[in-house]
C-alpha cells in the first residue's frame, strides 16, 4: 500500500514543496518509511530549454566519467552540480544525487534520431541499463524528480524541497511489495516530462514490460511503475495520441460496455483495444502521471484499488 | 521367414465368470481381434490395437488389455522400438510409417513451466462475480493508431482496421481434413466450434456440403495438393489459410491412401474415387518467400481483402526468420505447429526427430516480431501437443494469440489415441470412411462432447486468470513474468525468456 | 500492360478479357468461366489452380503453367518453362483441365498428375519433349507428346502408352480448337504420330512404405 498525492495550480503559478510535504507527511501509515519521492514542474526556469537530468551516482570517478562521456557525444552540458541536500538521522546516503542541464546537438539529431527526445530516451535507456552505478531517474525539462529510501518528511527535508516552486506536484509514499528499497526504486518513476507515481500493483507487468522493450525501452528499475512511464512516452509522446486516449488504452472499456456502444464509439474502442492490447493495464492500481501541463488519474478497470 | 513374428504388442483376455456373451466386443471390434467359434469367443490378440472400444462397451467390465506382455530383454540403448523397427525393415526394405504424433519420451517443457497466483499483495479476481474477458481477435493489427479532429471537433479514428476473427475463447480447432476423419467427426467439431464461439479449420480436403451451415465458424485450408479448392470454397470461409508444413512431419507433403477415397471424399476433395490424394511436399507455385507472398496476394485478391489469410508452418530451427518474413507479407496470422502435432500417417524418422518444441518456437518467434517491431502484422497460433488449458494459459504467456487443438479434439469424441488412424477402421468412428463405423459418432452427441472439452478448458483459464489477478487475455499474452521454469535448463530458460522457479 | 499479377483471380461468369502485353503472375487464378486473350507472353503460373474457363496465350510462359487446375483450358502457342500441368486433377467427367503447348515444355511436366490432359506439338521443333522428368509422381490423367520420347525422359511413377486411333480421336477436338486460335492447319497434326504417357499405378507410392 502507498499513498499519492498530486496538486496543480491551473493559472501555473508557482508554489513551493512545504504544502506537499505536509500532505504526504499525513499518510505515514500507508508507507513503510522504505521510500518516498516528490516531482515538481517549473522549478529550472533559469534552464527551461534544457533537459535536467537527474542522476544517483554510487561512486563519482568511474560511473561519472562514463555519463559524461555519453552526454558529450550526444550533446552539450551547460551546466552540473550537486543537488544540494541536508543530512538526516533517517537517510542513509547510498548514492550521489546529481544534476545535468543537457542540450542534445542537432547535427547528431540529424543523423539517427528523429528528436531530442529521442536522443534523451535513448541516454537514459543507456545509462540506466550499461553504465554500471548511475542510474537516470528525471530526464524532463524544467522540471525534476527528488526521491530516496527513508519517510517522506525525512526525504523532502533532505532534499529541502521547500526550496523548490512548481506548478504541479506529485508525490509518493511508497510499501514496496515488489522491489528492494533502493533509491531508484522509489516514485516518481519519470522519463522525459512523464511523472508516474502508483498505487497497487500491475499484474500485466510482463506483457507491457515486454510490448515497451520491443520499441528499445529497457526496464530496468526491478518495479514494474517505471513501465507506465514508458507506455506514456510510447503512446502519448511516439504515437501521438491525446492524454484521454492513453488512460483509454491502459484501462480500456469492457468488450460488454463496447458491443453496447453506437457503431462509430464502439469502433474506436475497439481499435484502441486491437492495437494496444499490450498496454492494457491490469491487476489492482490507482494512477497518477504528472506532465509539464496537468495531472491525469486513473484506477483499474475493476476499482480493485481506491484513489 | 527367417525373422519369425515380434511378440505381440498387446494381451486381449476376457474374464469368462463375468462375461455374459452378449457379444459386444465382437460387433465393436473393427481390427477383428474377436470372433465366434460355437458357443465360444476367441481372441486374437495380435491385431489389437488399444483402441479400446470393446473395453468401453463391454457391460460388464469382463475385458482385460496388457500392454507388453512378452517383452524383450530389456537394454537401456537397443529399446524394444529400436529393435522392432529394424526387423520391420529388414523385411521390407521400405519408409516406417506411423500414426499420432511424436512418441518419443522426450521431457515436455508444458510440464516444466508453472503459473503464478496472487497472494495478499493484490487480490485475486472471482471470474464468477467480475468480467473476465476472454475475447481474442485473430488477424493485423496496426501498430499504432492516427486519430482526426472533425470539423465539429469530435475526435474520429483514421486508421482502418483489417479483418479479423473474432473468437470468444482462444481456442481453435484445427485442421483435420474430410478423408483423414470422417464427416460425422468434422460435423461434431464444426457444430460444437460454432456453439463456442470460434473456429475450425477445414483441413486440406476440401469442405463438405453438409458443413455450409457452419462455414461462417470454418477456416478453409489450401495446402498444397489444393483439394477442393475453387473461388467458391474459398468464398465460404470465415478465414483461409496456407498450409506450408506441419508439425508431425516438416518437409514432406502427405497422402491420404486410396482406401480412404471414397464418393464423398472425392466429391469434396475433387479428385478421382480411389486414387491417392497426394500433397506434394512444397508447393509448387512457392519456392521462395516472394512467391508465398505472392500466393497470399492471389487469396487476398480472389476475395476482395475481405478475409484474413493464414500460413501455418511447421516448428523448425529457424522457424522465428521464416515467421518474420510472413509478418511482412499480407498474412494476417501464421499458425505454428511444434514436433508433437498429430497426424493420420507421418514416417516416423519425421515423426519423431524433426522439428522442435512448440514452446520454445511461441517463444522465440514471439521475441523475434517483438525485435524487429512487426508483432501486431500477425497473429501467432500454436499447436501441436496441447493437452489442457494449463498447456493453453502457458501457450498464450510464452507470446500465442490463440491455440489450435487436434488430438485434444478427437480425444473427446472418442479417440485412444491408438495410432491406427492410417487403416480406415477406427472403431470410434473417426478417422474411418467406412459406413458403418461413421455411424457410430453421432455429430449432435459429438458436438456436445467437444463443446464441453472447449467450455471446461475456458472455464480453467478464467480460473487461473483470476487467481493470477487478470482479468482480461491480452495481459495474460506474452507475460512470461507469470511463469516460471522448473527443471529446465539455462538455455532453454534463455529461450522461454522465464526465471527459474524461486526467482 | 505490363506484370499487373492477378488479372481474373477468383472471376467469375463469361467475361471475356483481352489483355495486350504482359501480364503478372497468377494469371487467371481460381478463375471460373471467363476466357483470357493473351497477345503477348504470360508470366509464373497462368491457369492457377483455376476451375474453368480458358486462357489464351500467344507467346510463351513461366514455371508452373495450369498449377493444380481442375478444368477449363489452357493454351499457350510456344513455350513453357518448368513444372507444367503439375498437379492438374480431374474430378467427373466435366472437370477435366487441358493445356496444350504448342512449342516445348522444360522439365517436370506434368509432376504429380491426378487428372487431365497436357498436349504437348513441338511445333517448328526437332523433339517435342527434350525435358527429363516428364510426369513424375504421376497417378491420374494424360500427358500426350507429339512424336517420340525418350525414355529416360520420364520421371519415377511414369509410364508410356501406344498411342491409338481412339486416343486421336479424343484429342482431335482439342487440337482443332487449339489450331484455330492461332491460325494453324489442323491436318498436319491428325496422325496417330504421338506418344502418351500415363501412370503406372494410382498409387504411386503405396510401395514405398510399411506400418510401424
Ligand atoms: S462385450 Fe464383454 S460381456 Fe459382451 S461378450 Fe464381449 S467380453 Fe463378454
Ligand atoms: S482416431 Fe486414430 S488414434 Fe484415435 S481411436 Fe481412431 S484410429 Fe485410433
Amino acid at each position: 500500500m502507498c499513498g499519492i498525492i498530486g496538486f496543480i495550480d491551473r493559472t501555473k503559478s508557482r508554489m513551493d514543496g512545504s504544502s506537499i510535504k505536509a500532505a504526504l507527511s499525513l499518510m505515514n501509515e500507508r508507507g513503510s518509511g522504505d521510500g518516498a519521492g516528490y516531482a515538481a514542474y517549473g522549478i529550472y526556469p533559469d534552464y527551461a530549454d534544457y533537459y535536467a537530468l537527474h542522476v544517483f551516482f554510487d561512486n563519482m570517478a568511474e560511473s561519472k566519467t562514463k555519463v559524461d562521456e555519453l552526454l558529450q557525444q550526444w550533446g552539450k552540458i551547460v551546466h552540473q552540480e550537486e543537488i544540494p541536500t541536508t543530512p538526516q538521522p533517517g537517510i542513509k546516503k547510498v548514492h550521489t544525487p546529481w544534476r545535468y542541464f543537457f542540450k542534445p546537438s542537432e547535427d547528431l539529431m540529424a543523423g539517427r534520431m528523429a528528436s531530442e527526445n529521442d536522443v534523451v530516451t535513448y541516454i537514459v535507456m543507456e545509462v540506466n541499463a550499461n553504465v554500471k552505478g548511475a542510474t537516470i531517474f528525471s530526464s524532463g525539462k524544467n522540471m525534476g524528480v527528488f526521491k530516496a529510501s527513508g519517510w517522506p518528511e525525512d526525504v523532502a527535508n533532505f532534499y529541502m524541497i521547500e526550496n523548490y516552486k512548481g506548478y504541479i506536484w506529485l508525490a509518493h509514499n511508497r510499501y514496496p511489495t515488489n522491489s528492494p528499497g533502493w533509491w531508484g526504486g522509489a516514485h516518481p518513476f519519470n522519463l522525459l516530462n512523464w511523472s508516474v507515481v502508483h498505487n497497487g500493483e500491475i499484474t500485466s507487468y510482463g506483457t507491457n514490460q515486454r510490448y515497451v522493450e520491443g520499441y528499445g525501452y529497457k526496464c530496468t528499475a526491478l518495479t514494474d511503475t517505471e513501465v507506465v512511464a514508458y507506455l506514456f512516452d510510447l503512446l502519448g509522446r511516439q504515437h501521438e495520441l491525446s492524454h484521454e486516449m492513453v488512460v483509454r488504452a491502459l484501462a480500456p472499456p469492457f468488450w460488454d460496455d463496447i458491443d453496447r456502444m453506437p457503431a462509430k464509439e464502439a469502433n474506436l474502442n475497439k481499435a484502441i483495444r486491437l492495437t494496444y492490447g499490450s498496454a492494457l493495464m491490469n491487476g489492482p492500481f490507482a494512477i497518477v502521471v504528472g506532465t509539464d501541463d496537468g495531472i491525469v488519474g486513473f484506477t483499474d478497470r475493476i476499482k480493485l484499488r481506491p484513489s | 521367414m527367417t525373422l519369425g513374428s515380434v511378440p505381440p504388442k498387446f494381451k486381449v483376455s476376457i474374464d469368462r465368470d463375468q462375461c455374459m456373451d452378449c457379444g459386444r466386443c465382437i460387433e465393436n471390434c473393427s481390427y477383428g481381434v474377436y470372433r465366434r467359434e460355437g458357443d465360444k469367443i476367441l481372441i486374437e490378440s495380435r491385431k489389437c490395437t488399444a483402441c479400446l472400444r470393446c473395453v468401453a462397451m463391454c457391460p460388464r467390465d469382463a475385458i482385460t488389455l496388457t500392454e507388453k506382455p512378452v517383452d524383450y530383454r530389456s537394454h537401456p540403448v537397443w529399446t524394444r522400438e529400436v529393435r522392432e523397427d529394424i526387423i520391420n525393415q529388414a523385411r521390407s526394405g521400405k519408409i516406417i510409417l506411423s500414426g499420432m504424433g511424436n512418441a518419443r519420451d522426450l521431457p515436455i517443457i508444458y510440464d516444466r513451466l508453472l503459473l503464478d497466483a496472487c497472494q495478499v499483495t493484490n487480490p485475486s479476481i472471482d471470474p464468477l462475480r467480475e468480467p473476465m474477458e476472454l475475447r481474442t481477435y485473430i488477424g493485423k493489427k496496426p501498430s499504432r493508431l492516427k486519430f482526426r479532429k472533425t470539423e465539429s471537433g469530435d475526435v474520429e479514428l483514421e486508421t482502418k482496421l483489417a479483418p479479423n476473427l473474432k473468437l470468444d475463447t482462444p481456442i481453435m480447432i484445427g485442421h483435420m481434413s474430410f478423408g483423414a476423419i470422417s464427416l460425422n467427426s468434422q460435423l461434431s467439431m464444426a457444430k460444437a466450434a460454432a456453439e463456442r464461439g470460434t473456429y475450425m479449420g477445414t483441413g486440406e480436403g476440401g469442405l463438405h456440403k453438409a458443413l455450409y451451415p457452419y462455414q461462417d465458424h470454418m477456416i478453409v485450408q489450401v495446402a498444397s495438393g489444393r483439394f477442393g479448392v475453387n473461388i467458391d470454397y474459398l468464398e465460404r470461409g470465415a478465414a483461409i489459410e496456407i498450409k506450408i508444413g506441419q508439425g508431425a512431419k516438416p518437409g514432406i507433403g502427405g497422402h491420404l491412401p486410396g482406401e480412404k477415397v471414397n464418393e464423398e471424399v472425392s466429391r469434396t476433395r475433387m479428385i478421382p474415387l480411389g486414387s491417392d490424394a497426394i500433397s506434394p511436399a512444397p508447393h509448387h507455385d512457392i519456392y521462395s518467400i516472394e512467391d508465398l507472398v505472392q500466393l497470399i496476394r492471389s487469396l487476398k485478391e480472389a476475395t476482395e481483402w475481405r478475409k484474413p489469410v493464414f500460413v501455418k508452418i511447421a516448428a523448425v530451427h529457424n522457424v522465428s526468420s521464416i515467421a518474420a518474413g510472413i509478418a511482412r507479407s499480407s498474412a494476417d496470422a501464421v499458425v505454428i505447429d511444434g514436433f508433437r502435432g498429430g497426424t493420420g500417417a507421418a514416417p516416423k524418422v519425421f515423426r519423431d526427430h524433426v522439428g522442435i518444441p512448440i514452446e520454445a518456437a511461441i517463444s522465440s518467434v514471439d521475441q523475434k516480431l517483438r525485435d524487429q517491431g512487426v508483432r501486431n502484422e500477425i497473429s501467432i497460433i500454436a499447436s501441436g501437443g496441447i493437452r489442457s488449458s494449463a498447456d493453453l494459459a502457458k501457450s498464450i504467456a510464452l507470446g500465442a494469440d490463440a491455440v489450435y487443438i487436434g488430438t485434444a479434439a478427437l480425444v473427446s469424441l472418442g479417440c485412444r489415441v491408438c495410432g491406427n488412424c492410417y487403416r480406415n477402421l477406427c472403431p470410434w468412428g473417426i478417422a474411418t470412411q467406412r459406413p458403418d463405423l461413421v455411424s457410430r459418432l453421432d455429430p449432435e452427441q459429438g458436438a456436445v462432447q467437444v463443446s464441453n472439452l472447449i467450455k471446461g478448458w475456458t472455464l480453467e483459464l478464467s480460473e487461473l486468470m483470476g487467481a493470477a489477478g487478470i482479468n482480461s487475455i491480452e495481459s495474460l499474452r506474452g507475460n512470461r513474468d507469470r511463469l516460471r521454469g522448473y527443471m529446465l535448463d539455462e538455455g532453454m530458460l534463455e529461450i522461454l525468456d522465464v526465471l527459474p522457479a524461486g526467482a | 500492360m505490363l506484370g499487373q499479377r492477378f488479372i481474373g483471380d477468383g472471376l467469375r461468369g463469361n467475361a471475356r478479357i483481352i489483355i495486350n502485353g504482359v501480364p503478372g503472375g497468377d494469371l487467371g487464378m481460381f478463375m471460373s468461366g471467363p476466357t483470357c486473350i493473351i497477345h503477348g507472353n504470360a508470366e509464373h503460373a497462368p491457369g492457377n489452380t483455376m476451375d474453368s474457363g480458358m486462357l489464351v496465350i500467344h507467346g510463351s510462359a513461366g514455371d508452373a503453367v495450369a498449377h493444380s487446375m481442375r478444368g477449363g483450358t489452357v493454351f499457350v502457342k510456344n513455350n513453357i518453362g518448368y513444372r507444367g500441368g503439375i498437379h492438374m486433377k480431374q474430378y467427373e467427367v466435366e472437370a477435366r483441365p487441358i493445356l496444350v503447348v504448342g512449342g516445348t515444355a522444360h522439365s517436370f511436366l506434368g509432376e504429380y498428375m491426378a487428372g487431365g490432359l497436357v498436349l504437348v506439338l513441338g511445333i517448328g521443333k526437332e523433339k517435342a519433349m527434350t525435358d527429363r522428368g516428364i510426369g513424375s509422381g504421376i497417378h491420374g490423367g494424360e500427358i500426350i507428346v507429339r512424336g517420340e520420347v525418350d525414355d529416360y525422359l520420364l520421371g519415377v511413377g511414369a509410364k508410356k502408352f501406344k498411342f491409338t486411333e481412339n486416343d486421336l480421336e479424343r484429342i482431335a477436338p482439342i487440337i482443332k480448337n487449339f489450331c484455330e486460335q492461332f491460325g494453324y492447319d489442323p491436318a498436319e497434326f491428325l496422325d496417330t504420330n504421338y506418344t502418351r504417357i500415363g501412370p503406372a499405378s494410382s498409387r504411386p507410392f503405396a510401395s514405398k512404405y510399411v506400418w510401424e
